[in-house]
């Protein structure tokens, strides 16, 4: 265990960095199984197509930067396997929506504690750390809008 | 997970270890900390109601505190089995223990969501081997 030190090697990076592609490829998944689930409800199903979307370039992004940092990545459809395991369809349409909610507010902030974390180390790794950190900005601020759209989208069906 | 809940965890496991109070020289070991830095943080927690610290015996976790303890732990057994059956880390525990301070309860709670985690949890944590005593590692002979 230790306490305060955080992202002290290239390899504990790599690994967040692979724990953020998962936590994209679970909003990936999901969201593709709840376009199934809302079918007819149009706007919905939109912005369910472009979270899936945009996990999908998400990953892309992170994968990007850890093969900088010579570290391996889970594949996409080991994931979706797991998912499809532990995946119990929500029939309500309110739930899809929250749940997506939810996906989107965790992947909001692990994106800014992993910031945060890289801001206050002092390693030197071998990527550029300005190039993670923009691209983990970016990343971050896409979600966030992600948040305030489902949120809209809730508002608008009450 | 923040620096209170590591220490609550510490000190859940140290007691249950010795079956007392937990000293904090033990702590600090566990912590890899100063002892000074271990009391000065027993200091916060009893401030908050988490802890009661008795002079030369060590300190002892309140009700809230073994809650929030319960809960850290649960939170740290998340990334140890995500990392060894996940991602298929052969150094899980020690990825767990380095990472532990940078992953949230909430993102924890969605990679709950992927992993077979036991209903007894945190009851089957094994606090000398640092694990899960349930955890089944399913390697394929990857990741380092």
């Amino acid at each position: 265990m230790s306490v305060g030190e955080s992202l002290g090697t290239d390899h504990q990076l790599a690994r967040m960095l692979q724990i953020g592609i998962v936590l994209e490829e679970v909003v990936e998944a999901r969201a593709s199984k709840h376009v199934e689930t809302i079918a007819g409800e149009t706007n919905v199903e939109q912005y369910m197509e472009s979270a899936a979307e945009e996990s999908a370039r998400h990953r892309d992004r992170l994968e990007g930067l850890i093969a900088d940092l010579d570290a391996e990545t889970v594949p996409f459809e080991q994931i979706e396997t797991l998912v499809e395991a532990t995946y119990e369809a929500d029939d309500e349409f309110d739930d899809v929506l929250y749940h997506q909610l939810c996906n989107e507010e965790t992947a909001y902030k692990f994106y800014d504690d992993l910031i945060e974390a890289i801001e206050s180390s002092q390693t030197e790794y071998s990527i550029e750390r300005e190039r993670v950190l923009a691209t983990l900005r970016e990343i971050r601020s896409e979600e966030e809008e992600g948040v305030e759209e489902v949120t809209r989208i809730m508002e608008d069906h009450k | 997970m923040n620096t209170a809940d590591q220490y609550l965890k510490a000190i859940y496991l140290a007691q249950m270890i010795d079956d007392g109070p937990a000293s904090t020289g033990q702590l600090a070991d566990m912590l890899d900390v100063s002892p000074a830095s271990v009391n000065e943080m027993i200091g916060k927690l009893e401030d908050r109601g988490l802890a009661d610290h008795e002079k030369y015996k060590g300190a002892r976790l309140t009700d809230e505190g073994i809650s929030r303890a319960r809960d850290a732990i649960q939170t740290y057994c998340i990334i140890e089995r995500f990392l060894a059956n996940v991602l298929e880390v052969k150094n899980y525990r020690e990825e767990a223990r380095a990472l532990e301070s940078v992953i949230d309860d909430t993102v924890a709670e969605r990679l709950d969501t992927i992993i077979d985690r036991r209903p007894e949890c945190p009851d089957c944590f094994d606090p000398e081997a640092d694990q899960c005593e349930c955890l089944v590692v399913e390697m394929e002979g990857k990741a380092d």
